[in-house]
C-alpha cells in the first residue's frame, strides 16, 4: 500500500472484532496515542478492564515478544511498543485495583551492584507488567541489601536480577548466596538475565532459570507460577 | 618492531596510522590484547566494584594486566577505562573523577608499554554510557558527546595513542563517541557488540556500521566487532565486512568462549588452543587487528601470537569450519530488514 491512498483510520468506527487486532498492530508499531484511544473505546463499550488488559494489551505484547525472540524486532522497537503498552496500562491500573482483577504474581527486579545497564531489565519489567504481573522495580546498581529489603516488604513470587557486564554478573551469586544463608532462597523463584549470561551459568550460581530475553522471561515466569499453583492445589 | 617515540598523537592519527601501517606492512596483522575486566577479577577485583577505581586504588593490579598482555605478545593494549565515563562512574560516586581515572589508566598503560620499549600501541578504551538515546531514553546527542569528550580528553592527556570505542550497540551513540574523539584530537577505532542474531541488541548489522564509517565526518582508523556471544558468532560477523569493501582495517576481538561459573569464579570455556584457531580464522576472514575480549588471558594471547606468526595462508573459512573449530553459533542470523515480514498498521478495508 502506498502512503498517498491510505485512508484515515477511525478507531471508534471499528467493531470490537476489528479494533482489538488493530490495537495489536498499533502496539506493535509503538503508537502510544492510538493504543490509549483504543483502551478508552473498549472501556466505553463496557469492556471489563481485565478483558481489555488481557485481550488487547497482553495479547499484543505477546506478539511483539515473539518477533523480538525471533530476531525480527530489536530493542528500540520493543521499547516503543512497551511504552505504548504502559500508556494503556496507566489507564487500566486504577480500574483493575477497583475491580479486584486476578494477578499473575509479583516480581521484584533490579540490576545488580556496579551495573548501570537497565535496558533489558526495563524491558522485562514492562513485558511482565504487560503480561499481568505486579512488578516492583529496584532500578540499577543494587547491593544485596536492596534485594533483601524489597523481599521483606514485597513478599514477591519472583526475584529477577540483571547484569550486562562480565564484571557485574558474579554479583548475582553474591545475592543468591546471601539468600541461601538467610534461609530465604526457596521462598521465591529466581530468574536471571543479561547479555553475557547463559543457562549453565544460571544453574551454577543457583538461580532457577536464565531468561535470554524479555519474552522468554515472561514465559518462564508464567510457567513457574502455573507450577506453583499446581503444587498449592495438589497440597 | 617500532621505536616507542613517547609522543602524543594528533587528531589526524598520523602517528598511530604509521604504527598500524608499519606492523601490517611487515606481517599483515596486529595482535591486540585480551580482556581487562575478567583479568582484573582473576587478580582479586570484587564483583560489582569499579574497575576504573583500581587505577588509583591498586595500580599494580592494573599494571599486571597490561604487563601480562604485552609479555604475552600483544602489540596493542586497551586501557582500563571501559566504564570511565561519568554516566557509569556516578554509580560508584566518583563521577567527578572521570578525567583523572581515564588519564591514569592511560598513563599506567604508557608506562608499562615503555618498560618493554617495543612500541606497544596504547588504545584508550571507551565503552557505552549505559544510557538510552532519545526517543527511547533521555540521552541527547549533545550530552552524550560531552560525556565521551571528558573520557577522551583524559585518555589523551594520559598518553593514549588512539581511542578504542567498543561494545557499542547503538550507532548514534557511536557517532557521539566518534565526535568526542575528534574534538579531543584523538584518532579512534570502533567495534560494536553483535550479540543478537548477527546484529547488536539495537538491531545494527555489520553493513550499518560499514555505511556509517564510510559516511562519518570523523572516520575511524578501523572498525569491527568485539564481545557479543562466543568466538564462532564473532567470526561469522567478521565475514560480513569484506563483502562490504569497508576501505579501512578490520578488527576482531572475540570472547574466549562463553562464561561458566567454576570453583567460585567466572571462567570462559574457550581454551588457548581454541583462541589460536579463532585468531587464524579471524585473519583468514579479513581481520587485520585481532585480539580477545572477555575471558581472554595472556595464555590465550601467547597461543594466538604463535599461531599468527606461523600462519602460512589459507582460504576464507566456511561456516562448517568455524563451527567445527569454535563451536556452535548462539543463534541463526535474523532475516534482513528488507525481507522481514514486518506488520504494518492496518487501514480500513
Amino acid at each position: 500500500m502506498s502512503d498517498e491512498d491510505e485512508e484515515e483510520l477511525i478507531l471508534s468506527e471499528l467493531s470490537d472484532e476489528e479494533l482489538v487486532p488493530q490495537m495489536h498492530d498499533d502496539l506493535y508499531d509503538g503508537l502510544k496515542e492510538e493504543v490509549e484511544e483504543g483502551v478508552y473505546i473498549l472501556l466505553e463499550r463496557g469492556w471489563e478492564p481485565y478483558a481489555v488488559l488481557t485481550n488487547a494489551l497482553v495479547e499484543g505484547m505477546r506478539i511483539v515478544g515473539i518477533d523480538f525472540r525471533d530476531g525480527i524486532l530489536f530493542v528500540p522497537e520493543v521499547l516503543l511498543a512497551a511504552n505504548a503498552m504502559k500508556t494503556g496500562m496507566a489507564i487500566l491500573k486504577p480500574l483493575l485495583a477497583e475491580t479486584g482483577a486476578p494477578r499473575m504474581g509479583k516480581m521484584v527486579i533490579g540490576t545488580v551492584k556496579g551495573d548501570i545497564h537497565d535496558i533489558g531489565k526495563n524491558l522485562v519489567s514492562m513485558m511482565m507488567e504487560g503480561a499481568g504481573f505486579e512488578v516492583v522495580d529496584l532500578g540499577i546498581n543494587n547491593p544485596v541489601e536492596n534485594y533483601l529489603e524489597a523481599i521483606e516488604n514485597e513478599k514477591p513470587d519472583i526475584l529477577g536480577m540483571s547484569a550486562l557486564l562480565t564484571t557485574t554478573m558474579p554479583y548475582m551469586k553474591v545475592v543468591i548466596d546471601r539468600l541461601v544463608e538467610l534461609g530465604l532462597r526457596d521462598d521465591f523463584v529466581v530468574l536471571v538475565g543479561g547479555a553475557p549470561l547463559n543457562e549453565d551459568f544460571s544453574k551454577a550460581i543457583g538461580a532457577d532459570a536464565y531468561c535470554r530475553d524479555a519474552a522468554v522471561a515472561v514465559e518462564t515466569a508464567k510457567e513457574f507460577m502455573a507450577r506453583k499453583h499446581n503444587v498449592l492445589s495438589a497440597g | 618492531m617500532l621505536e616507542d617515540d613517547g609522543e602524543l598523537s594528533g587528531a589526524d592519527g598520523q602517528d598511530v596510522r604509521a604504527k598500524f601501517d608499519a606492523l601490517l606492512g611487515s606481517r599483515g596483522w596486529i595482535l591486540a590484547d585480551g580482556a581487562t575486566g575478567t583479568n582484573l577479577f582473576a587478580l582479586g577485583m570484587g564483583a560489582g566494584d569499579s574497575p576504573e577505581l583500581l587505577n588509583v586504588q591498586q595500580p599494580e593490579m592494573v599494571r599486571a594486566v597490561y604487563r601480562n598482555a604485552i609479555a604475552g605478545g600483544a602489540d596493542l593494549i586497551l586501557t582500563n577505562s571501559f566504564g570511565g565515563n561519568r554516566a557509569r562512574l556516578k554509580l560508584h560516586a566518583v563521577a567527578g573523577r572521570t578525567r583523572e581515572l581515564c588519564q591514569i589508566s592511560a598513563q599506567l598503560a604508557h608506562e608499562t608499554a615503555s618498560e618493554f620499549g617495543n612500541g606497544t600501541i596504547v588504545a584508550g578504551s571507551m565503552g557505552p554510557t549505559g544510557e538510552l538515546m532519545e526517543p527511547m531514553g533521555v540521552l541527547t546527542p549533545d550530552v552524550a558527546v560531552d560525556i565521551f569528550l571528558e573520557q577522551a580528553e583524559g585518555l589523551k592527556a594520559g598518553g593514549a595513542d588512539v581511542a578504542w570505542i567498543e561494545t557499542i550497540s547503538d550507532i548514534r551513540e557511536l557517532d557521539c563517541a566518534a565526535q568526542a574523539c575528534f574534538r579531543a584530537g584523538l584518532p579512534y577505532c570502533a567495534t560494536l557488540s553483535f550479540d543478537t542474531a548477527g546484529r547488536t541488541m539495537m538491531g545494527v548489522a555489520p553493513g550499518d556500521l560499514a555505511n556509517w564509517a564510510a559516511d562519518a565526518t570523523w572516520p575511524p582508523l578501523a572498525i569491527g566487532a568485539n564481545c557479543g556471544a562466543g568466538a564462532a558468532d564473532l567470526i561469522r560477523t567478521i565475514l560480513e565486512f569484506p563483502k562490504l569493501k569497508i576501505g579501512m582495517h578490520l578488527i576482531a576481538k572475540a570472547n574466549a568462549g562463553i562464561p561458566k561459573w567454576e570453583k567460585g569464579a567466572i571462567h570462559y570455556d574457550g581454551s588457548p588452543d581454541l583462541m589460536a584457531d579463532y585468531a587464524e580464522l579471524a585473519l583468514r576472514s579479513g581481520a587485520k587487528i585481532i585480539g580477545g575480549c572477555c575471558g581472554t588471558t595472556f595464555r590465550h594471547i601467547q597461543r594466538m601470537r604463535a599461531r599468527l606468526e606461523t600462519f602460512k595462508g589459507g582460504a576464507t573459512p566456511m561456516l562448517e569450519e568455524i563451527v567445527g573449530k569454535l563451536g556452535q553459533f548462539s543463534a541463526d542470523i535474523g532475516p534482513d530488514p528488507k525481507d522481514r515480514n514486518r506488520r504494518q498498521r492496518r487501514r480500513r478495508p
